[in-house]
């Protein structure tokens, strides 16, 4: 998982099969980069995700939680159609924006 | 219901790196009724979702089995029983509610409401103790005979 710092701004570049299995390692990751640098923004880029299910939604809003404490905001960007299906059905549009 | 023109049953340890397996293993048995690419990922996701659910909350802890059964039938319909022998559910409908989750954090309740929205008909059966069967129907619209 790469991620990209500048401005403020943090760049998660999230890649792969987001499932359970997959979720924790990437939960973790995320989390220690958003304490570590405590960003303005938090951009979670779906761009190279081949699949998700609904742990993909759990891991946005427990990063978005996280951040929100923080007074950062957070954009998921490179959502492909029916994954922001998915994520649209939590009701998160009314608290991250989509990009 | 008619006879199967095809089926495989199997069944797997209930450990989150089987997740990704069973997707697999159901999305290769699903081409064979040569559906879209889109159809495909409907099955994948919907299968994740109740495979992940007979892990998190089924089991918990504890290791059981996963069982999964697949048939495809004429006209196309396919057919995927997800079943564990785990904790069971208390209330169903309930259960089946959107955002309803008795886990943390991390989970957000909208599994069943993803297998619903992604296949022609979700069906549950549960009892406390005992476990729980998941079975997704859908019609593949794919040009096999
Ligand atoms: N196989 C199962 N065994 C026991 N309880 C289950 C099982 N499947 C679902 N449940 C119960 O039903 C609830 C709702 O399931 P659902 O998949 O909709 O949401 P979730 O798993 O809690 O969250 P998400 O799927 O969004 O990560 C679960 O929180 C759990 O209490
Ligand atoms: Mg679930």
């Amino acid at each position: 998982m790469q991620t990209v710092i500048a401005d403020k701004s943090l760049t998660v570049f999230l890649s792969g099969e987001i499932d359970h299995h997959t979720a924790g390692r990437i939960r973790e990751k995320a989390d220690s980069e958003i304490i570590k640098y405590s960003p303005k923004e938090l951009i979670l880029d779906f761009s190279d995700v081949t699949f998700m299910d609904s742990s993909g939604v759990g891991l946005v809003i427990g990063r978005y939680k996280l951040a929100s404490n923080n007074g950062c905001k957070t954009v998921v960007t490179g959502l492909k159609e029916r994954d922001k299906k998915i994520l649209m059905m939590s009701g998160l549009q009314n608290k991250i924006e989509f990009r | 219901m008619k006879k199967p023109i095809n089926d495989f049953k199997m069944n797997v340890l209930s450990k989150s790196v089987n997740e990704g397996f069973l997707r697999a293993v159901t999305s290769a048995f699903c081409s064979l009724a040569d559906p879209t690419l889109e159809e495909i990922s409907d099955i994948k996701t919907a299968v994740s979702e109740a495979v992940t659910n007979a892990i998190v909350h089924g089991y918990k802890e504890k290791q059981g089995r996963i069982y999964i059964d697949a048939a495809l039938y004429p006209d196309n319909i396919i057919k995927i029983k997800i079943r564990d022998k785990g904790c069971g559910i208390e209330d169903v409908q309930k259960a089946m509610e959107p955002l309803f989750t008795t886990a943390g954090d991390d989970r957000s309740g909208l599994g069943f409401s993803v297998m619903e929205s992604f296949t022609d008909k979700l069906s549950v059966r549960s009892a406390p103790n005992k476990g729980t069967v998941v079975t997704l129907t859908k019609k593949i619209s794919g040009k096999c005979e």
